[in-house]
């Protein structure tokens, strides 16, 4: 600083008065402008995790050596890596970009996208599918019409231009959602396990090379001001004239697809000829966190000059270079001999490429700028020794309230007239109605591999031509589950990826998250974080699978009223043969239709409580999870073995919603009788967890049954498919699929316009 | 694993522009088709003597000007258009249709959708002309399904162009049921007056195989070039 007795705007940017403190005591002196505005960005809770750390330890305590045996990389990488067979290596993430979408509904979705890809490929690994858990608040709010189609054209415009399948996701509307979107991007990427790259700066002497897009004055801030504050209270941006606090751009990063596009076939060229030791995206918190990352998970010393970097507007301070976080950049480490072959690649693909910088020996990071030192920090202060918080947990006192509040209470429909039109509404309910709206602006075929895409219960995609091998991802979550019971509502949103899944074939391998929350600083928030971390904790550890990453975003909240707890669930598992994928619609007719399952009068949260009452209280479904993984046996055993037709998980909207999807998704009629023992309302429209609806030639009827008895799990035939296009179900009513279809396919079209 | 016949005779080249993404299924359905693939790449002026040319589908150079426009002036590009002069067989799907129409070699341009929406779906489509050389496996007036993915898939052209291509019988795909994207007179694709040269939006190298796309009508398109290259070869030998 020029002048020491200055007062730094520390608070401006996002750090209390103790945090402050500290840094100071870190580095015996006051800390420069550059260093201020790394320091801020990194111990953000978007990179420092302060507030959750402390909580998300129990992944780590509760995965055991036999979850951990196919991972190769875990929590604290880019992303998590499992082995999935033949040599092959899988890495998938989801990660949220929840408040830029808000502001800036395109640029933030796409954004969103291309950042969860250079993840992907920090990893090593070619991106080969994206999919999108989307919330928005009610569908007839005016904002949400706004919010919705410039989200999803984001996503499409960014995710189609880079050529990766968009193969699932969710799209949920809850009012919670009106001033606070969730945008969560999910990515998978493959790679043989040899292929494996950490991001590491190791080896004195190698280079750091930044390569890709030159370095703007977009999104500065984005990290500290977007993701840190609430928006009520976001006026950090005085008019003093501190670098980092000097706008002049919006803090929505402005993202370019054909670069990102060009910059993965670069780094997978460079990949495949060894030129690479460590590599690093730049995402949240730029420069300042790549190389902070790299260093800090190397040999700790690191020498760079900012004059190196190529900058698109003149006059940037070294705060706004740090920190800036223009996109599709990414950073590697290269052996000095290895530099030019580096740069060819680079060339040939018209990827800008320059050396920064170079792994130095001592454990400092040393940061100039014409000459001058601007930066000279230990890396693993800045990167990993951010403060660390344990917030106050308090239950809510009103959570007795909401739980005391039972469905049962409400009116339900008896008669066949009342429960044939509450099918109907409900087919035709935002909530439950056909996502091809959206869906179907994203391009779900690129690169051939696709076997499975919406609206199937999973994403399925092949990932070796040779021998078949492919994996499946479903991500899940119903929020308002998790409101009335945040551990057993996260444990539902596991149960059904897991089933999802299953369903598909593929056999569930391994578990992400992304955990979207209101305001660490709200007691009643961190009760439902800490009940949601440790129910998805527990339930991974009882099902054996190990949860490799995730991504936590608070501050989800307008005011002080938070969202609903969203604590998405991601789940991955292999398939050895992609040919023997189930599929979601009906078989052919003359099939029988059976369910899989226990059916109970289960309301609390359901569909149709929300729906048709706006009533949200009770409990959720129970869970068993020993009888998701024996319901995983059985489909596993009956895609091996050819037996089934087609298979479709229950869950939101219950059996009603399971036939109607299976029966427009296959093209086929079925005629039904509800199973013996509760009224047709409960058949149809409750939610309990666990249950699973199979079509299957007769024939195999034998073999699956006896793959339930042995696996402990009921079944009760419900009646055939049959090749008129009706759904008929005894005692309630017959459905025409015309009707049913336009019922389910007509909502989002007529709210948010043809397509 | 598919048992049809190959000719390894037969090279049809791939190109690739930064932006390209459909490149690696356009090479995939040249070898299910029994045919090799040439990788082409967009700086090289050389066609490396292939039989046939596949421009295949993307975002070449982001699109950020017109689709396909800047690609259209790439060397590759160049060789391509005075390799179909002389009846090399050229097929541009999607952004290589816009690029063909860009390039001069078929009429008309490729706007945005009516819907301004990008729009992916599986496409029933009728095949309206068997005559040319990508086409000549399908009966005329057959009915087949290949998935559609396009922003810019609008035909347009001029009243007089139109009338042209309905009269010499050069339309060679129209959509059926609504309309995806508004395009003229339902077009999905066009051929050259020579029939060499054909531009069409959907996708049939995504349409190989059942197990990835919604069928596999899109295979002939590849396999009718590899058949008539090998007429001019000689037999064909199978393989299983």
């Amino acid at each position: 600083m020029r002048n020491p007795e200055q007062p730094q705007p520390y608070r401006e940017l996002g750090l209390a008065d103790d945090e402050y403190a500290r840094i100071q005591q870190i580095l015996g002196r006051r800390p420069t402008d550059a260093e201020l505005a790394m320091y801020s960005v990194m111990w953000s809770e978007h990179c420092s995790y302060k507030s959750s750390k402390v909580h998300l330890r129990y992944f780590g305590e509760t995965t055991t050596e036999a979850m951990r045996r196919r991972m190769l990389a875990g929590i604290g990488d880019n992303a998590g890596v499992v082995e999935v067979g033949d040599g092959w290596a899988v890495t998938f993430k989801i990660e949220s970009h929840n408040h830029p979408s808000y502001v800036e509904p395109y640029q933030g979705a796409a954004t969103g996208v291309g950042g969860i890809v250079r993840d992907i490929m920090a990893m090593g690994a070619r991106p080969i599918a994206v999919a999108d858990s989307l919330r928005f608040g009610q569908a007839t709010a005016p904002d949400t019409a706004r919010v919705l189609p410039g989200a999803v054209a984001g996503i499409a415009g960014y995710g189609n231009c880079l050529g990766l399948p968009n193969i699932g996701g969710e799209v949920v509307f809850d009012p919670s959602y009106a001033g606070n979107p969730l945008v969560n991007a999910l990515c998978v990427g493959a790679m043989r396990v040899s292929d494996l790259h950490l991001a590491h700066a190791t080896g004195t002497g190698n280079k750091i090379v930044l390569f890709g897009s030159r370095t703007g004055r977009d999104g500065i801030g984005g990290v500290s001001v977007l993701a840190s504050d609430s928006f009520s209270v976001h006026s950090g941006a005085h008019g003093g004239d501190h670098a980092a606090t000097r706008r002049k751009l919006p803090s929505v990063q402005v993202g370019d697809p054909f670069t990102e596009k060009v910059l993965i076939e670069c780094c997978l060229e460079l990949f495949g000829a060894g030129l690479v030791v460590g590599i690093q995206d730049l995402g949240g918190a730029g420069l300042a966190c790549a190389t902070s990352e790299l260093a800090s998970a190397g040999d700790g010393g690191m020498r760079v000059d900012l004059d190196a970097v190529p900058l698109r507007a003149a006059g940037m301070t070294p705060a706004e270079i740090l920190c800036s976080e223009s996109q599709e950049r990414m950073c590697a480490v290269v052996r000095p001999g290895d530099v030019d072959r580096f740069m060819a690649v680079c060339t040939r693909w018209d990827v800008t490429a320059t050396v920064i910088g170079e792994v130095a020996g001592g454990e400092r990071l040393v940061i100039t700028r014409q000459g001058e030192t601007v930066a000279d920090v230990p890396p693993r202060t800045v990167a990993h020794e951010g403060p660390v918080y344990h917030r106050p947990v308090r239950r809510p006192s009103t959570q007795d309230t909401l739980q005391a509040s039972t469905p049962e209470r409400l009116q339900r429909p008896t008669t066949p007239e009342a429960l044939r039109a509450t099918v109907l509404r409900m087919v035709a309910s935002p909530g439950l109605c056909s996502r091809a709206w959206v869906t179907d602006q994203y391009d779900r075929y690129v690169r051939g591999g696709t076997v499975l895409a919406q609206p199937h219960d999973a994403g399925m995609v092949r990932i070796d031509e040779a021998t078949q091998r492919g994996i499946a991802v479903a991500t899940d979550c119903n929020a308002r589950y998790c409101a009335l019971d945040p551990y057993l509502g996260t444990q539902l949103a596991l149960a059904e990826a897991y089933r999802n899944v299953a369903v598909s074939g593929a056999t569930p391998l391994a578990v992400t998250n992304c955990l979207n929350f209101g305001s660490p600083t709200d007691p009643g928030v961190m009760w439902q974080f800490e009940q949601a971390v440790r129910g998805l904790a527990d339930g991974c550890a009882q099902l054996g699978i190990p949860v490799t990453g995730g991504n936590v975003s608070f501050y989800n909240q307008t005011g002080d009223v938070a969202i609903l707890p969203t604590p998405v669930v991601g789940v991955l598992g292999v398939i050895d043969d992609v040919r023997r994928r189930i599929r979601t619609g009906l078989g052919g007719a003359g099939d029988e239709l059976w369910l899989l399952g226990e059916t109970r009068d289960e309301f609390g949260g359901s569909e149709w409580a929300h729906e048709v009452h706006g009533h949200l209280g009770g409990r959720p479904p129970a869970v068993d999870l020993a009888r998701e993984q024996a319901l995983g046996e059985v489909l596993a055993a009956a895609s091996r073995d050819g037996l089934v037709s087609g298979a479709h998980d229950l869950s939101d909207g219950g059996l009603a919603q399971a036939l109607v999807e299976a029966c427009l998704v296959g093209g086929a009629g079925a005629r039904v009788r509800l199973p013996a023992g509760f009224d047709p309302f409960v058949g149809l429209f409750a939610e309990s967890s666990g249950r699973v609806l199979l079509s299957m030639p007769s024939e195999a009827v034998h073999r699956v049954r006896e793959l339930c008895t042995d696996h402990g799990v009921p079944a009760a035939r419900l009646g055939e498919v049959h090749a008129a296009p009706v759904l008929e179900i005894v005692d309630v009513g017959v459905f025409d699929l015309d009707e049913l279809r336009a019922a389910w396919e007509g909502t989002l079209p007529a709210l948010f316009g043809n397509s | 694993m598919s048992s049809s016949p190959t000719n390894a005779s037969c090279r049809i080249g791939v190109i690739t522009f930064p932006g390209s993404l459909d490149d690696v299924d356009a090479a995939r359905a040249v070898r299910r088709a029994g045919a090799e693939p040439v990788v082409l790449w967009h700086a090289d002026a050389e066609l490396h003597g292939v039989d046939a040319v596949v421009v295949p589908g993307g975002f070449s150079y982001g699109d950020y000007l017109r689709a396909g426009a800047i690609a259209a002036h790439q060397p590759v590009v160049r060789a391509v258009v005075a390799a179909a002069r002389r009846g090399t067989p050229v097929l541009g799907i999607c952004n290589g249709f816009q690029i063909l129409c860009e390039a001069g070699l078929l009429p008309g341009a490729l706007v945005r959708n009516a819907g301004l929406h990008f729009v992916c779906r599986d496409q029933r489509l009728r095949v309206e002309s068997a005559t040319t050389a990508w086409t000549s496996r399908y009966s005329p007036g057959a009915e087949i399904v290949v998935p559609l993915k396009s922003m810019e898939g609008r035909y347009v052209a001029a009243a007089s162009t139109l009338t042209e291509l309905e009269g010499e019988g050069r339309i060679v795909l129209r959509y059926l049921g609504s309309s995806p994207n508004g395009a003229m007179h339902d077009i999905a694709g066009i051929a050259s007056a020579d029939g060499r040269v054909v531009g069409l939006m959907p996708h049939p190298e995504h349409a190989i195989d059942p197990l990835t796309g919604p069928s596999a009508d899109g295979l002939d398109l590849f396999r009718a070039v590899v058949e008539a290259a090998g007429e001019r070869y000689g037999p064909l030998s199978s393989t299983a």
